[in-house]
């Protein structure tokens, strides 16, 4: 075990550094690159001269690297070009709320996309799974953004049960804690602050749950329908066992399998959707900031970093979703 | 690969998809008197269409022509595709022509709507919304097809590759596809086409057929491996065909399918991530370009309080098209699977 995450460790330290090598060395060589966005209109041969030599760019790739890794393992990934603030805080600022969002959708996805797969792969060939299966592919069908759109405009627009925009209804205080508003709310007995976040993390969270929704339908549908044709099911059937236990001990035991394992690889969707979603409805996080960071002049420190840090969690969450694996599943151990 | 724990985290294709599910559709479920009638459709069925002989594809094209799910879905592709072709000929006017009788009327607020010679009224440039909506398959087509090629066509290079040569380089470009496979896809294009120095349509169908290399790569380097123990490669090489011809004649032919499949499903993520570029301002800046993403996150996006019918039809083609896409690809990739042949 203790093998398997060693290695783990290893290979994750090693994509890592390859990332950032291929993006230290594409940034450098892009036509405008960082001197342009830096100084943009007031570009003068001098000037970008000066630049290029102050920020290091006339040395060696290799040097430059080299220097550049030696800060980044203390933790400096550069300034902001757009706001000259250090790139670690701008995105610390940031993280949680993307974090909180996601987290909110990952509820949703896998809490309404489990009973409905297990249902859908009951009532197979029915029209309870024919519809589930429909709602499927339109969420997989349906641009997110368009259907952050859709949603705003019936909810809070037409239907006013929900805020349209932001983390919370402004003038309203809040203490920072943890930078997850509903959380901080809970800590500081600020129950207000905590009901208000809720409300406007609601439909942001419901429209980046619906591509990770889907695929977690389907995966337990078909993951359900294997489980379900297996010799033991029919034992237990036949020992007449209640149909609970049934459910519980030997059909999603075994059939959730594969869907831990599809929650891990949803992470990137989240990631991807988060943009899109932080967009609709000006949240705030990571996605906004990669916005930002783009439409602003092109910030490449923290785009930069974003991407790293991106390829961190998807790594790090699918070594904890593949280390559960043998938690949950004793056959995993043996081997 | 042979630890169990890195296999269970090999990733999947991003689609949006489950693995392929062997044998899923003709299955029963738990209860022990529909099993026994199941089995007893299965037995029939099979004898009954007990053809030796028959070629995988034949028989995968003889599955999808009984299969609803295909027929819908192919009778989509086909109708977005003839209008595609056929645009200029059923558009009623020039996608790009301003017209005075539309552009008199446009407002901060207000965009003319319906009339009998502009069914659909107007964009917010005056032009001809109905047309710009039929040119639009023409442009979709385009933006997807060729994302979908350029994807493919890296994607097998690499994958044909690692799968021919095996260790060492199969190694290196494994890990190669890992590391791109461990960023989230959106946000790969985002800095494909951030770090451009100016976007065009060709940054965004670039940024859009990279995102789909790792995964075609992947898949057919697994499908050559597995290849390369099969009995045909075996008696091939027993015959003394060259190395490069078993590669090129035997393994990669016979590859292929899985990854055509997987293009039909790639189609209709590019279109949807064209449409998230352009909704992220990082689109095709040509204003006269009519395409449905662009239409969907420029026009769409801005105008949605004065108009929202510029989003919604846009939006309804993307959907409809991406839907026909990813109902015949998974109707294909249940056909090819040997496991479903009868």
């Amino acid at each position: 075990m203790l093998r398997v995450i060693v290695r783990r460790l290893l290979q994750l330290v090693v994509t890592l550094i390859a990332l950032s090598a291929l993006i230290f060395i594409w940034l450098r060589n892009l036509p405008g690159g960082p001197v342009e966005a830096l100084l943009g209109e007031r570009a003068t041969p001098e000037r970008r001269v000066l630049l290029t030599k102050a920020l290091g760019y006339d040395q060696p790739i290799l040097v430059q690297y080299g220097k550049f890794m030696q800060r980044v393992v203390t933790g400096d990934f550069g300034n902001s070009i757009r706001t000259g603030d250090p790139v670690t805080e701008v995105i610390s600022r940031a993280f949680p709320a993307t974090i909180e969002l996601a987290l909110a959708a990952m509820i949703i996805a896998v809490g309404l996309g489990i009973p409905l797969g297990y249902l859908a792969a009951r009532w197979r060939g029915r029209w309870p799974d024919n519809l589930t299966i429909a709602g499927t592919l339109l969420g997989i069908s349906i641009p997110i953004f368009f259907l952050g759109y859709l949603l705003k405009d019936v909810f809070t627009q037409n239907i006013h049960w929900f805020p349209p925009s932001g983390r919370l209804t402004t003038g309203l205080d809040n203490t920072n804690v943890t930078g997850f508003f509903v959380l901080d709310g809970l800590l500081t007995r600020e129950f207000d602050a905590s009901a208000d976040a809720l409300w406007h993390l609601i439909l942001p969270a419901i429209t980046l749950a619906t591509i990770p929704l889907a695929v977690i339908v389907r995966i337990t549908r078909a993951s359900v329908l294997d489980v379900l044709n297996e010799d033991y099911v029919r034992t237990a059937e036949a020992k007449g066992l209640r149909h609970r236990t049934i459910r519980g001990r030997h059909i999603l035991r075994n059939a959730l399998l594969p869907v831990v394992t599809t929650i891990g690889l949803q992470t990137g969707a989240l990631l991807s959707g988060a943009v899109l979603t932080e967009k609709v409805y000006n949240w705030g996080g990571i996605g906004t900031l990669i916005t930002d960071s783009i439409s602003g002049g092109r910030d490449y420190p923290v785009l930069q970093a974003i991407i790293l840090l991106a390829a961190l969690v998807f790594v790090v969450v699918n070594l904890l979703v593949d280390l559960s694996y043998a938690f949950i599943d004793p056959r995993v151990r043996v081997r | 690969m042979s630890d169990p724990i890195i296999q269970a985290g090999t990733p999947t294709p991003r689609s949006g998809d489950e693995k392929p599910r062997p044998g899923m559709s003709e299955r029963s479920i738990g209860v022990l008197g529909d099993r026994k009638k199941a089995r007893l459709d299965e037995l029939a069925r099979a004898s009954a269409s007990d053809r030796g002989g028959i070629s995988l594809v034949r028989d995968a094209v003889r599955r999808l022509r009984r299969n609803p799910v295909a027929i819908v879905g192919a009778a989509i592709v086909g109708l977005f595709v003839l209008v595609a072709i056929f645009a200029p000929l059923i558009a009623p006017h020039d996608p790009v022509q301003r017209f005075d009788e539309l552009t008199k009327n446009l407002t901060v607020d207000s965009i003319p709507g319906g009339s009998s010679e502009f069914p659909l009224g107007s964009d917010p440039l005056g032009r001809d919304f109905l047309s710009r909506m039929i040119h639009g398959a023409r442009q979709t087509l385009f933006v997807g097809v060729v994302a979908t090629l350029i994807g493919l066509a890296l994607g097998v290079l690499i994958g044909a590759i690692a799968g021919a040569f095996g260790g060492w380089v199969d190694v290196v470009l494994m890990r190669l596809t890992d590391v791109m496979l461990a960023l989230p896809s959106l946000l790969l294009a985002i800095t494909l086409v951030a770090m451009a120095s100016r976007s065009s349509q060709w940054t965004v169908i670039f940024a859009v057929a990279i995102v789909s290399v790792p995964i075609f790569a992947r898949l057919l380097r697994g499908s050559m491996l597995a290849q390369r123990e099969s009995d045909h490669v075996l008696a091939a090489r027993a015959l003394g065909v060259k190395e490069r011809n078993i590669v090129l004649r035997h393994m990669l032919p016979n590859s292929l399918t899985a990854v055509i499949v997987q293009a039909t499903l790639t189609f209709a993520v590019a279109i949807l991530d064209a449409a998230a570029l352009s909704f992220l301002g990082l689109g095709d800046p040509d204003i006269n370009r009519a395409e449905w993403g662009l239409m969907l996150g420029v026009d769409g996006q801005r105008y949605f309080e004065v108009r929202p019918e510029l989003a919604y039809y846009p939006a309804l083609a993307i959907i409809v098209v991406a839907l026909g896409f990813t109902l015949l690809g998974e109707a294909m990739r249940e056909a090819i699977d040997p496991k479903n042949r009868r």
